[in-house]
């Protein structure tokens, strides 16, 4: 089981960076779906005994409809109606934000060696896989311009999240899990309703558009 | 307790099945009287701590509640007005999300379990923004989309250190939980370096919804574009439980052993708010916009107080309760203001003091109550915290603290005298919007009970704010 587990951490980490250069929303879109979909099985590949099958059974069913169905719908949705296909021009262009990208592995890498974990043995990548998504996610929210390619950003840093979270499936209540990402779904369905309207307001989901407010 | 949540909720529900918009507000003021009720009913006979229980009502559940359930009843009886004015807007969404508003804010102030704590922060940033679009302008819809985005990105902070902490106490002959009382208890045992980073992560996560500087910068815009109902349950209810949730990690902090790291935090993050505020607050010509650097300062002056310890923590917790209060008369009144003129710029108002003969001299007095002029409340609490930092030796930090107020007193006074000063008979007018009890009455009601805290403190209330900052080493 390690290999493959090693596989989709080191997948995940792929995606961020592909998200990084990517100009392509729908491929955007599809990988965030496919980072979710990784994130699924990821509580099933790390169970160890027996007595939290239920647990976790039902937090990877959670997330596989949640991140890798309902959101990326809801997203696809939005574009059309938006009828947008790519982002012109960030406002930190692509090879900066790969190597910022890169910066963020690097230092998750050093702050996760010097942290020794106190819960004992946990997968050596989880933790840097977990921090480097969090920084890709607020680096995507905070380059990018258009409204859905910072909802974007919202999902991959919330996958981030949940990484990290995976740490805690033995400590944390169920109650605690599903209020995280009932969360999420209604962020991410409040956000596509205010897009709605940015959307119908300017003509556009460009949010540089957004700037009547400043002092 | 339970109840004191699931009411706000249930007639949350009514309100979004309601189908008359003339009645609907009427669902709110029902909501207040109740949650005003529930919250005497518990003060009255408080229930007895459990072990292991996820609610309590603690002391600083009590100081911020009773704050926040008279700032949301006169906000309720305010509503009945403005929404009548308001007709042609549907309502549904506003009156429902503010019950629901009230529900997480109650959990948030009740919650010992810091999981819960979070749901019910995500919570309300969910309800409130849809709220800022209310007026449905180009303008609204750049607010909400910030403080959605703003507000989400640090509440997902937030949680990565709720993990971190969970963490912490998950090592050997720690808590494994995040109930309060089990972190504090286990003390020693949590990992230091893990308790240090989830410190940073939540103060940075809560302290986004509090509005500290730098993590502010949604604040002008909600408070300059949401109505004036709004920008007063947010200013004095919702940031004063963002503190909550502040102070009861910071109680986890100390219990672990890295309170002095995190005293050195919460100074920074409070003299830089204040020190931008200053800033921002000189010249501001939108009086809403001003009222939002005023509440960037009071958070750090919150931050600061709890940082110094002593009688100053006291005294912060007494402010909770000063700043609430009096951001609900500026607030209110502001709206009046905004609403009579059709604008929020001192470019084109002026002469409110004669053209609405109650809100005008109520703004001009929520202003000197704010910037701590005797007698009202505010004075006493900034100069309980002033006082600790002198007393303790922090010279630097008291000099600091005054210069800055100093500067915002000047800059908010020449803002709120143009508004205030002056003919009206060449501004804007907007018919039908003149003064009414119902808009009027309620700001007034809150001045009154903010002027009365300066004159007279009622040994209860001076008990409860020594009881709460006892909970993070402070006290009278």
């Amino acid at each position: 089981m390690t290999n493959l587990t090693d596989l989709v951490f080191i997948l995940v980490v792929v995606i961020d960076f592909f998200l990084l250069a990517s100009s392509r929303l729908g491929a955007a879109i599809r990988a965030v779906a496919t980072q979710g979909a990784l994130l699924a099985a990821l509580p099933l590949l790390l169970l160890e005994g027996g007595h939290q099958v239920g647990h976790v059974l039902l937090l990877a069913a959670g997330a596989l409809a949640i991140k890798g169905a309902l959101i990326p719908w809801l997203m696809f949705r939005a574009i059309r109606e938006a009828s947008i296909r790519r982002e012109m021009e960030p406002i930190v262009g692509f090879v900066p934000s790969m190597v910022l990208g890169g910066i963020g592995v690097a230092l998750a890498f050093a702050f996760s060696s010097r942290l020794p974990l106190p819960g004992g043995e946990a997968h050596p990548y989880l933790v840097p896989t977990a921090l480097s998504t969090v920084w890709a996610g607020m680096l995507l929210v905070v380059s990018r311009k258009k409204a859905v390619n910072q909802v974007l950003g919202f999902l991959v840093l919330e996958n981030g999240v949940y990484v990290f979270g995976l740490l805690l499936t033995g400590i944390m209540p169920v109650m605690v899990e599903a209020g995280v990402l009932l969360d999420l779904f209604a962020a991410v369905f409040v956000m596509g309703i205010v897009m709605f309207h940015i959307n119908r307001e300017f003509a556009s989901l460009d949010t540089e558009k957004l700037s009547a407010l400043k002092d | 307790m339970v109840l004191l949540i699931a009411a706000p909720l249930a007639l949350a529900l009514v309100a979004f099945a309601m189908p008359s918009a003339r009645r609907r507000p009427l669902v709110l003021l029902a909501g207040a009287l109740v949650h005003a009720a529930g919250v005497l009913a518990l003060l009255a006979a408080p229930p007895p701590a459990r072990e292991g229980a996820w609610l309590a009502f603690d002391p600083l559940a009590r100081v911020t509640l009773l704050t926040a359930t008279a700032l949301f009843l006169a906000s309720a009886v305010y509503a009945q007005g403005y929404l009548a004015r308001r007709a042609d807007r549907d309502n549904r969404v506003f009156v429902g999300g503010l019950l629901v508003l009230l529900s997480a804010m109650t959990t948030v102030a009740l919650s010992h379990h810091l999981g819960l704590t979070w749901v019910a922060m995500e919570a309300s940033t969910l309800s409130t923004a849809p709220l800022i679009y209310f007026n449905q302008n180009a303008r609204s819809l750049e607010a909400a989309w910030k403080y959605l985005l703003i507000g989400s990105l640090g509440i997902a902070l937030a949680l990565l250190g709720t993990f971190f902490l969970a963490l912490a106490g998950a090592g050997p002959g720690g808590p494994k939980s995040l109930l309060v009382e089990d972190l504090i208890a286990a003390g020693g045992a949590l990992s230091r370096p893990w308790v240090r980073a989830a410190f940073v992560f939540l103060l940075v996560g809560y302290g986004t919804k509090m509005g500290l500087a730098p993590l502010h910068s949604w604040k002008p815009d909600a408070y300059g574009e949401a109505p004036g109902i709004l920008g007063a349950l947010l200013a004095g209810g919702l940031t004063n439980f963002a503190f909550v949730s502040v102070v009861r990690v910071f109680q986890v902090t100390i219990a672990a052993g890295e309170g002095a790291f995190a005293r050195d935090a919460l100074m920074a993050l409070g003299l830089l708010s204040i020190g931008l505020a200053a800033v921002f607050v000189v010249g501001q010509r939108d009086f809403k916009r001003m009222l939002a650097y005023s509440s960037v300062e009071h958070m750090g002056i919150l931050a600061i107080g709890v940082s110094l310890g002593g009688a100053a923590t006291a005294g912060a917790f007494f402010h909770t309760m000063n700043n609430g209060l009096t951001k609900g008369v500026l607030f209110l009144s502001a709206g009046n203001i905004h609403r009579a003129f059709g604008s929020k710029s001192t470019d084109e108002v002026h002469g409110a003091g004669r053209r609405l003969p109650l809100s005008g001299p109520l703004f001009l007095a929520g202003f000197l109550a704010i910037t701590g002029s005797p007698p009202f409340g505010p004075f006493f609490s900034e100069f309980a915290i002033v006082n600790g930092a002198f007393g303790a030796g922090r010279y630097w930090v008291g000099g600091l603290f005054l210069a800055f107020l100093a500067v915002i007193f000047v800059g908010m006074a020449a803002t709120v005298l143009d508004v205030v000063q002056g003919d009206p008979s060449d501004a804007p007018r907007v018919p039908g919007t003149g003064d009414s009890w119902l808009t009027a009455g309620p700001p007034l009601a809150l001045m009154l009970v903010v002027l009365a805290l300066g004159v007279f403190l009622p040994a209860g209330l001076k008990d409860l704010f020594g009881a709460a900052a006892a909970l993070v080493g402070g006290g009278w």
